[in-house]
C-alpha cells in the first residue's frame, strides 16, 4: 500500500486537473492509487451494462456517468461516443471543466522505480506538461527541462524556449503494450526496463499513442482527442488511442505544441485475451498501412488556427482519401464532426474555439 | 542489451590524440581495446612523442603521414586538433569505425557494471533502425522489448543504421554558456535506451563518443568546419556538430538510420568552461543559422551516395551560406576537397 504523504503542501493542479477512468468492472485499484488520486476530482466513465453499480472506494470526490448518462447529455451527438469499448473514455474530456486531464486504465497500479520508491504517475505527467517540449530539434540529453539535465552543445539558443506542451504520454511496466500478433509470439514477455526518460517526439514523426496511462493540456489540445468509433458495431477495436494519437499529433504539428513521452511507469497488470484482441485489431493491421501514410501526407491550411478548424479539416481528408478504403471511415469522418460540434455545445467560450490563442498556424 | 557476435576483423577504432600522454586513456580501455584493431592519429600540431602502452594492436599517424597522404589537398583541409581522427577514418578499410575522444574513460550502468561502449556501438549499428515511425519502446531489437500496438507491420523491418551517438555521464556534452551557468551540473542519469532520431528530426551530433558504417556513410564524416579560434576543447569546436548534421542528412536522403543513447562513456573533467567562453562565442552564435539551414535541406532525387550528397550539400552551403561568413565558405570548399580526396584514397 503506498504511503505517501498527502498532506504536505498543495498537490499540484489540485483544482485544474480531472482523471478520467473508464470501467467495466469494479474501480478497486483506486486503492493502491488513494495517496496519489485522492485530492482530485474524479470523472468515471462507465462502459457496458449501465444498470450494473459501480462502486466507488470511499473518499473521492467523483462524477459518474454511464450509457444512460451519455444518452441524456449528448441526444443524438451520443453516437460518436462508442459503447462496450474503453474509447467511451473521451465523454469524460468532453465533460470535463478543467484544465488537464489525466486518464489511466482500471488495470494499472503504481509502479516502483530501480530503488524501490513508489511512483506518483501524475506528479511526473504534471511535471511534463507545466515544462515546455522540444519538437523542433533532437536534444540527445533527452528532456532539457528535467533536474541533472540541459540543452547539448549544438543546441541553438533560439530553440531553448522549447513549445507549449500538449500531451504527457506515459509508459508501462510489466505487461508491455503489444499488439495481439506480437503477444501471441511473446506471451511471456513482460517490460522490466526502468528509462529514466522523457522526451519530445519530433515534429513531423508520429508514434502509437496509448490511453492507458496519458494526460493532456485539455485547453491547448482537448477537441482532438477523440477516440473514434470503436466496439459494440464496429469494425474494429483497439485503435481508440492510436486514431486519437495521429489526429492529435498531425494537429501539435502544425499549431507547434509538443508531444513528451517516457517517464511516469505505472505497472500494468492485466494481459487481455490476444485471440479477443486479434478479432478486435484485424481490420486495423490491414488498415493501419493506409492510415501511416494519410497521416505522414496530411496537411492543414493556415486558416486552421485553432484545434476545432483543425479537426474539422482533417474530419473532411479522411472522408476524402480514407472513405475509399473503407465505408467506416466515412461514418469515422462524420463522428469526428459530430463530436467536435459536441464538444463545443458542452464547453461554449468566446469564439468557441481551444487552441493557441496567436493561432500560430505552420 | 542483445548479444551480437561481433566479427572484430571488422571494426577499427580511431583515436585521435589530442595530448601525449595515452597511457591512462588506454590502460582504462584496455579490456576492451585490446581485442581490435587501433588506428591512433595525433594531431599535427601536438609536438613530441606520444606515449602509448604496449599490448595494443595499432597503426599511428602523424603529421608527416598525413602530409604524405594529403599533398595538394592540404591547403583546404585541416586535420588539426579534433579534426585529426578524420585522416583515421580516411586510411580505415573497415567496415566499422567506433572513435571515442580521448579524455573518455570507460563507464559503470547503473548496476555498477563496466560498459563496453565498443559492443554497444557496433550492436547498435548492426541492428535495424526504424526511422519512419516512433517506438514508444524505444529499440525494438533490444531483448526484452519489441514495437508496440499501433506500430505498422511494414515499417517493422527497420533499415540498416548508419551512425550510432553515445552519450556521457560525469562531463556531459554541454556548450560553455551552460555549462558556465551551471559549473557543479554532472550528468548522473544512466538512461538504459538506445533509440532510432526519426528522419527529418535534425540533432546536435557529438563527436566524443560515436560509431558509423564506413562502407554507408563514410566519407560524411568529414573535417569541414572549422571555427576561426577553434580550440583544443569540445567547448571551442563544433565541427561535429556541422558533421553530424551532415551524416543525418546523408542518412535521411539514403534511408539509413541515425541511433542515439547507449552507450555511456565517462568524460574526465577538462578545462574551464568560463574560460573557453571567453575565448569563444561564434560557434554557438552560428548554430543559430546553421541548424535551420539543416533543417531545411533538400537534397535532389539523383543523390544516391554519401559523396552525391555532401556534393550537394556543399554547393547549397555555398549558395546560400557562405555570403554570410567565411567560415561558410571555407566549409564548403573543404567539402569538396574531401570527397575527392576520399574518392582518392578509397580506390587506391
Amino acid at each position: 500500500m503506498a504511503t505517501a504523504d498527502i498532506s504536505k503542501s498543495s498537490p499540484p493542479l489540485k483544482d485544474e486537473l480531472d482523471i478520467v477512468i473508464p470501467t467495466i468492472r469494479n474501480l478497486d485499484f483506486l486503492e493502491m492509487w488513494r495517496p496519489f488520486f485522492q485530492p482530485y476530482h474524479l470523472i468515471i466513465v462507465q462502459d457496458g451494462d449501465p444498470s450494473k453499480v459501480i462502486k466507488v472506494p470511499e473518499g473521492f470526490d467523483y462524477e459518474l456517468y454511464n450509457r444512460n448518462d451519455i444518452n441524456k447529455i449528448l441526444g443524438p451527438k451520443s453516437s460518436c461516443i462508442s459503447f462496450k469499448d474503453s474509447a467511451c473514455r473521451c465523454f469524460g474530456y468532453m465533460v470535463s471543466k478543467k484544465k488537464y486531464i489525466f486518464t489511466i486504465d482500471d488495470d494499472c497500479f503504481v509502479a516502483k522505480d530501480p530503488t524501490g520508491k513508489e511512483i506518483n504517475a501524475l506528479e511526473q505527467h504534471i511535471k511534463n506538461l507545466l515544462t515546455p517540449s522540444t519538437p523542433f530539434f533532437f536534444n540527445t540529453l533527452y528532456d532539457p527541462y528535467r533536474e541533472g539535465a540541459d540543452f547539448v552543445r549544438g543546441y541553438p539558443f533560439s530553440l531553448r524556449e522549447g513549445a507549449p506542451t500538449a500531451v504527457s504520454h506515459g509508459l508501462w511496466l510489466n505487461i508491455p503494450d503489444y499488439d495481439a500478433p506480437t503477444q501471441l509470439v511473446k506471451p511471456r514477455e513482460r517490460n522490466t526496463r526502468y528509462v529514466d526518460a522523457v522526451m519530445t517526439i519530433p515534429k513531423g514523426t508520429l508514434f502509437p499513442m496509448c490511453g492507458m496511462n496519458l494526460a493532456f493540456n485539455r485547453e491547448l489540445i482537448g477537441p482532438a482527442m477523440y477516440f473514434g468509433l470503436m466496439g459494440d458495431g464496429q469494425p474494429i477495436g483497439r485503435y481508440d488511442d492510436m486514431w486519437a494519437g495521429w489526429c492529435t499529433k498531425v494537429i501539435c504539428d502544425h499549431l507547434g505544441l509538443g508531444i513528451k513521452t517516457g517517464l511516469p511507469y505505472i505497472w500494468h497488470s492485466k494481459a487481455s485475451n490476444p485471440f479477443v484482441n486479434l478479432k478486435k485489431e484485424y481490420k486495423g493491421i490491414y488498415w493501419q498501412e493506409e492510415l501511416i501514410p494519410f497521416f505522414q501526407s496530411a496537411t492543414l491550411s493556415k486558416d486552421a488556427t485553432t484545434v476545432q478548424k483543425c479537426y474539422l479539416e482533417l474530419s473532411k481528408q479522411v472522408k476524402a482519401k480514407l472513405g475509399k478504403v473503407d465505408d467506416y471511415f466515412n461514418k469515422l469522418a462524420d463522428a469526428m464532426v459530430t463530436w467536435v460540434e459536441a464538444w463545443d455545445e458542452l464547453n461554449p467560450s468566446a469564439g468557441g474555439s481551444t487552441g493557441v490563442t496567436n493561432g500560430s498556424a505552420k | 542489451m542483445s548479444q551480437i557476435s561481433i566479427n572484430h576483423d571488422e571494426v577499427d577504432i580511431v583515436i585521435g590524440a589530442l595530448q601525449l600522454d595515452l597511457k591512462s586513456f588506454m590502460e582504462e580501455w584496455r579490456p576492451v581495446f585490446s581485442l581490435f584493431h587501433l588506428i591512433i592519429v595525433k594531431d599535427p600540431d601536438l609536438k613530441g612523442e606520444l606515449e602509448i602502452p604496449a599490448g595494443f594492436n595499432f597503426d599511428l599517424y602523424t603529421k608527416s603521414d598525413i602530409d604524405g597522404v594529403v599533398g595538394s589537398s592540404s591547403n583546404a583541409i585541416s586535420f588539426s586538433g579534433y579534426s585529426c581522427r578524420y585522416f583515421g577514418y580516411l586510411m580505415s578499410r573497415k567496415k566499422y569505425i567506433i572513435s571515442i575522444d580521448d579524455d573518455c574513460i570507460p563507464a559503470r550502468d547503473s548496476a555498477g557494471n563496466f560498459v563496453d561502449a565498443v559492443s554497444q556501438h557496433i550492436t547498435n549499428l548492426s541492428t535495424p533502425a526504424t526511422p519512419f515511425f516512433f517506438n514508444t519502446l524505444y529499440d525494438p531489437f533490444c531483448k526484452g522489448a519489441d514495437f508496440v500496438r499501433g506500430y505498422p507491420f511494414s515499417l517493422r523491418s527497420g533499415v540498416d543504421c548508419g551512425l550510432s551517438c553515445g552519450l556521457w555521464l560525469n562531463l556531459a556534452d554541454l556548450d560553455a554558456p551552460t555549462q558556465a551557468l551551471k559549473p557543479e551540473l554532472r550528468n548522473t542519469r544512466y538512461v538504459d535506451a538506445v533509440l532510432t532520431v526519426p528522419a527529418r528530426t535534425m540533432m546536435p551530433v557529438s563527436g566524443i563518443n560515436i560509431g558509423f558504417n564506413r562502407e554507408l556513410v563514410g566519407p560524411a564524416l568529414l573535417p569541414a568546419f572549422r571555427l576561426a579560434k577553434e580550440g583544443n576543447l569540445r567547448w571551442e569546436t563544433v565541427e561535429d556538430i556541422w558533421t553530424g548534421m551532415c551524416v543525418k542528412v546523408v542518412c535521411d536522403q539514403l534511408r539509413l538510420g541515425v541511433k542515439s543513447g547507449l552507450p555511456y562513456v565517462w568524460r574526465k573533467e577538462r578545462g574551464d568552461a568560463i574560460e573557453s567562453l571567453k575565448k569563444e562565442w561564434e560557434g554557438v552564435k552560428l548554430m543559430e543559422d546553421v541548424v535551420p539551414f539543416f533543417q531545411s535541406l533538400r537534397l535532389s532525387t539523383s543523390a544516391a551516395t554519401a559523396e552525391d550528397c555532401l556534393s550537394e550539400i556543399a554547393a547549397v552551403v555555398k549558395e546560400q551560406l557562405a555570403p554570410a561568413n567565411p567560415v561558410f565558405a571555407r566549409a564548403a570548399e573543404t567539402m569538396v576537397e574531401w570527397v575527392k580526396l576520399w574518392k582518392r584514397v578509397q580506390t587506391q
